[in-house]
């Protein structure tokens, strides 16, 4: 009843064109974007903060990385986890390189050197489809992988091979490191996500994001309408790469702090985010936050909400039980929507608009 | 640097061909059992389309039930006829509730859907087996323990007995399969659905029973090699990285060829233990874990459809 | 596009000299030559399996002819990808209909404009000025084209929930927003009801008309082969067994005995 658009007449190309042309969605926009910015901060605790909202922006930010090269694309990749681990370390040898220079700089330049990486391994894309090309980012996530572990140049030869991020400030507020607040990290975090999320919408639903999408659907139609295939899929190789380069940053700079980065960013990291673009949405980018929502919350739930209600689980059982619940999930998905929560919410919100009316 | 990665190892191997010839067996067998790994994906790739990232884990799935049983106090031989029944009833459970509700959506679809298999198994394997390593029963399945050593080249090279046995047993499997999708009707209905789903419909062959057939015959696949590979090592779901290498022995071979996953998994096998061997300490070790997905992808560029894949023309 | 000379109505645009095309032993096009002029509409017709398809594919590029040469607008062409065949100006249709079926009609069509759209990466950030510019501009095209078409109310519509003869109809849109110089279209009538075909074929004359497209067609439905075209070619297990008008076509009796069937 009060989702509906009767009365709101486009009376430009424009104003069709915007991301929300509906103006009930930019409310909603809005008061998302204002929960997120001032309520959770001002109310949310130190738990959930650091461990449901960090993490949720995390991995929203590699699931939309993976989703534009997977889901608007289609090429499958399994080695998101490694372009993440890239991001990660590049941030590092950056910031310990040049310590003077912002921090925000170096995690927006290390999205940048996963972007070659990526799309270094994006290379082979040009003569090897489908589940061969799956196989070979399996390639490049071992390879990376490895590097992480045996290349003791990448972790400053610390002994342990762990990593640990050094304190970095921004306008004189510490915001990485010990001592950084959850809040300081939330809110910075936020802002590279949200303003990471605008650019992909709009890189997405423009020129480029046509030619990803049409590569996608019948690759050979799009050579044939003039689209060069190869630099085509690399830009999706690049521009994922770069979204996940960030994210793993990110992921050690303001969630981890520190650590051994090979677990952090191994194969299973890459199912993990590959599962959230499934159960969020091939091809959507609001999937890629409902897909990392979930996925990031059935864990705790499994782990802190079981035992609140009374049922004693063991910290293992819960993970395994969550491994059979995720896989349940993608399968559940794939059978009954396999354009996942994102058509879900779409479906929803066009029973809203003929509420209470069937059609 | 250049005498180290193109003449040095080769001088090794001249130097002492007894350990070249170990290094050889020992990667001959790893092959043999990713072999094995791709074989259940062929089979499920033939008669279904479907690529089935899951066929590692059932190996490992197949391994955990029969040790499991054995655990509880079942005699060996019960504990595998168990398990087989377990392998059916898991291929009768896919086919129902996985295969049948997605038939005729993308291949890719498909696809991922048996990643979420692979963690539904990993949860259920986990959740009743628990997480811990565990010993394959060797003895009580009568394969031979100890080893072989012969005098050869001016040095001692070791065969495990039950790698011979894993070679011998292999061979036989894979010899009973080709023969049973050859000579017999089912095998004939298969390689039909393999070529078209519909056609074969429109001739009366039942998809669901074929497809439910060709999972059980890779869950027996998959109980074999899991034994065969929890012997040499131990029984957890650690090993389904080591899964993941029947992947470059499928692009090696081609998706549809069962003489392909055979020669590409001795190819990996042996190439990633030579490599690692003679060029592994140049770089620290450890290129075990990557080296086959090199080989691999090098391939592909070249012949993008593996060793005895048919060439792919494109049409529109 | 710009860069070569200009073609005057009637002037030789593309000519085909020689051309053979094997697929391992199998033979699909056997020396065959013609040429199709600006401004006409150019019919291939023949039996199934005469190598009319292949025969595109050959034009624009997708399948490399063993033998033979191809002229384009007075230039000799090398071997290339197809998507060079685009950004000469040949836009092509396809016998099953290859959309970008998870995409809307309206983008469907913008892919058209691909080529045009020249602003750079750096301004598809923002999505603002230069690039919303651009955007907008060629929406503009695409909803005179969309108009053109009669399809305005599936604009938004994902394509692959469309009917066969209305993707038929997107498919056509698409190639027309190339602004292609030469259209080849693979039986764009397959599959369709009488309505359908008649609004089709007055699609194509239009299209003629009004943006003096040269057109390439194949299909099989006679009457609109010999309403439609000014010339036609005709072919039989790859081979050229006829070329000329339709009246000379109709009356050719190795054409005749193609496709009524003769024993030999």
């Amino acid at each position: 009843m009060f989702y509906r658009e009767a009365g709101q007449f486009k009376k430009s190309y424009a104003a069709d064109m915007a991301v929300f042309p509906i103006l009930q969605d930019r409310i909603g926009i809005a008061v998302i974007l204002f929960i997120a910015a001032v309520v959770i901060p001002l109310t949310g605790s130190t738990f959930f903060i650091s461990s449901v909202m960090i993490p949720f922006l995390v991995f929203s930010l590699a699931a939309m990385g993976l989703n534009i090269v997977t889901g608007y694309t289609g090429l499958i990749s399994l080695g998101t986890g490694a372009f993440m681990g890239v991001g990660a370390f590049a941030c590092y040898k950056l910031t310990t390189i040049f310590p003077n220079v912002n921090i925000i700089i170096w995690i927006i330049a290390s999205g940048a050197f996963s972007a070659a990486i990526g799309a270094a391994f994006g290379l082979p894309s040009l003569r090897i489809k489908g589940f061969y090309l799956a196989v070979a980012t399996l390639a490049a996530q071992f390879f990376l992988e490895w590097c992480f572990v045996r290349v003791p140049w990448l972790y400053n030869y610390s002994a342990s091979g762990a990593i640990q991020v050094p304190q970095r400030t921004l306008f004189g507020v510490v915001i990485t490191g010990a001592n950084a607040s959850p809040t300081t990290r939330y809110m910075v975090l936020l802002g590279v996500v949200v303003l990471l999320t605008w650019v992909a919408s709009n890189i997405l639903h423009g020129r480029v994001g046509r030619t990803f999408m049409a590569v996608r659907d019948m690759d050979i139609a799009a050579e044939l309408m003039g689209i060069r295939l190869l630099p085509a899929k690399l830009l999706a190789f690049a521009l994922s790469s770069f979204y996940c380069g960030v994210a793993g940053a990110v992921m050690m700079f303001l969630w981890y702090g520190g650590g051994e980065a090979a677990d952090a960013f191994n194969i299973r990291q890459s199912f993990n985010i590959l599962f959230m673009v499934i159960i969020g949405g091939l091809g959507s980018l609001i999937g890629c936050f409902m897909g990392a929502a979930l996925l990031n919350i059935v864990p705790i739930i499994l782990k802190f909400g079981l035992p609140a209600i009374g049922i004693a689980v063991a910290s293992e059982t819960a993970e395994h039980l969550n491994h059979l619940l995720v896989g349940g999930l993608i399968i559940f998905f794939l059978i009954v929507e396999p354009h996942g929560l994102a058509r879900l919410w779409q479906i929803t919100k066009q029973k809203l608009r003929t509420w209470p009316f069937p059609y | 640097m250049l005498y180290n990665i193109f003449i040095d190892p080769f001088m090794q191997m001249g130097g002492a061909p007894d350990l070249l010839v170990q290094t050889l067996w020992e990667g001959l067998v790893s092959g043999v059992l990713y072999a094995l790994i791709a074989l259940g994906f062929v089979l499920i790739f033939k008669a279904s389309g479907v690529f089935n990232f899951a066929q590692g884990i059932m190996v490992v799935f197949a391994a955990l039930t029969l040790v499991g049983f054995h655990e509880k106090g079942v005699p060996a031989w019960i504990a595998v006829i168990l398990t087989l029944g377990v392998m059916y009833v898991l291929a009768l459970a896919v086919e129902r509730v996985v295969l049948r509700p997605l038939v005729n959506q993308p291949d890719i679809i498909l696809f991922m859907a048996t990643f979420g298999l692979t963690y539904v198994l990993i949860g259920i394997g986990e959740f009743i087996f628990g997480g811990e390593p565990k010993q394959m029963i060797t003895e009580q399945l009568f394969l031979p323990r100890g080893a072989i050593d012969v005098k050869m080249l001016g040095g001692r090279v070791t065969f495990q007995k039950l790698d011979i046995a894993a070679a011998v047993i292999a061979t036989v499997m894979i010899g009973a399969l080709a023969a049973f999708f050859q000579y017999t009707r089912i095998g004939r209905a298969l390689r039909a659905v393999a070529d078209s789903h519909k056609a074969a419909l429109s001739v009366g062959i039942s998809l669901n029973q074929i497809w439910a057939i060709v999972w059980f015959a890779a869950g027996i696949v998959a109980l074999i090699t899991g034994v065969m590979w929890g012997a040499r090592s131990e029984v957890s779901f650690g090993l389904d990285i080591i899964a993941l290498k029947a992947l470059p022995v499928l692009i090696l071979g081609g998706f549809t060829s069962i003489p392909g996953a055979i020669v590409g998994g001795l190819i990996i096998g042996i190439g990633e233990k030579i490599a690692e061997f003679y060029w592994g300490p140049l770089v620290g070790g450890g290129i075990e874990n990557w080296i086959a997905y090199v080989i691999a992808l090098g391939f592909l560029m070249v012949r993008p459809q593996g060793l005895f894949g048919d060439k792919i023309i494109e049409r529109i | 596009m710009q860069t070569m000379r200009s073609i005057e109505p009637g002037q030789q645009l593309l000519n085909v000299e020689n051309v053979s095309l094997r697929f391992g032993g199998v033979k699909a096009i056997t020396d065959v030559s013609f040429d199709i002029k600006k401004g006409e509409v150019r019919a291939i017709i023949g039996p199934n399996g005469a190598g009319k398809t292949s025969m595109l594919n050959v034009i624009n590029g997708f399948y490399h002819p063993q033998e033979g040469q191809i002229t384009y607008r007075g230039e000799a062409r090398a071997r290339m990808r197809p998507h060079v065949a685009a950004t000469q100006g040949i836009a092509r249709t396809f016998q099953n209909v290859a959309l970008f079926k998870g995409m809307t009609t309206l983008d469907n069509i913008m892919v058209g404009r691909t080529l045009k759209m020249q602003k750079s990466f750096f301004w598809q950030l923002f999505r603002h000025g230069p690039a919303m510019n651009e955007e907008i501009e060629h929406r503009k095209f695409v909803e005179e084209i969309i108009d053109f078409l009669e399809i305005e109310h599936i604009r938004k519509v994902p394509v692959g929930k469309l009917p066969y003869g209305l993707q038929k109809r997107v498919e056509l849109g698409r190639a027309l927003a190339m602004q292609p110089e030469l259209l080849l279209l693979d039986e764009p009538m397959a599959g369709m009801n009488l309505e359908e075909k008649e609004d089709m074929c007055r699609f194509i004359l239009d299209t003629k008309e009004q943006y003096g497209t040269t057109i390439a067609l194949i299909e099989h439905d006679m009457g609109v082969v010999m309403d439609l075209s000014d010339r036609v070619v005709v072919l039989e297990y790859g081979i050229k067994i006829a070329d000329g008008t339709p009246e000379e076509v109709k009356a050719n009796q190795k054409v005749i005995d193609a496709y009524l069937g003769v024993a030999h």
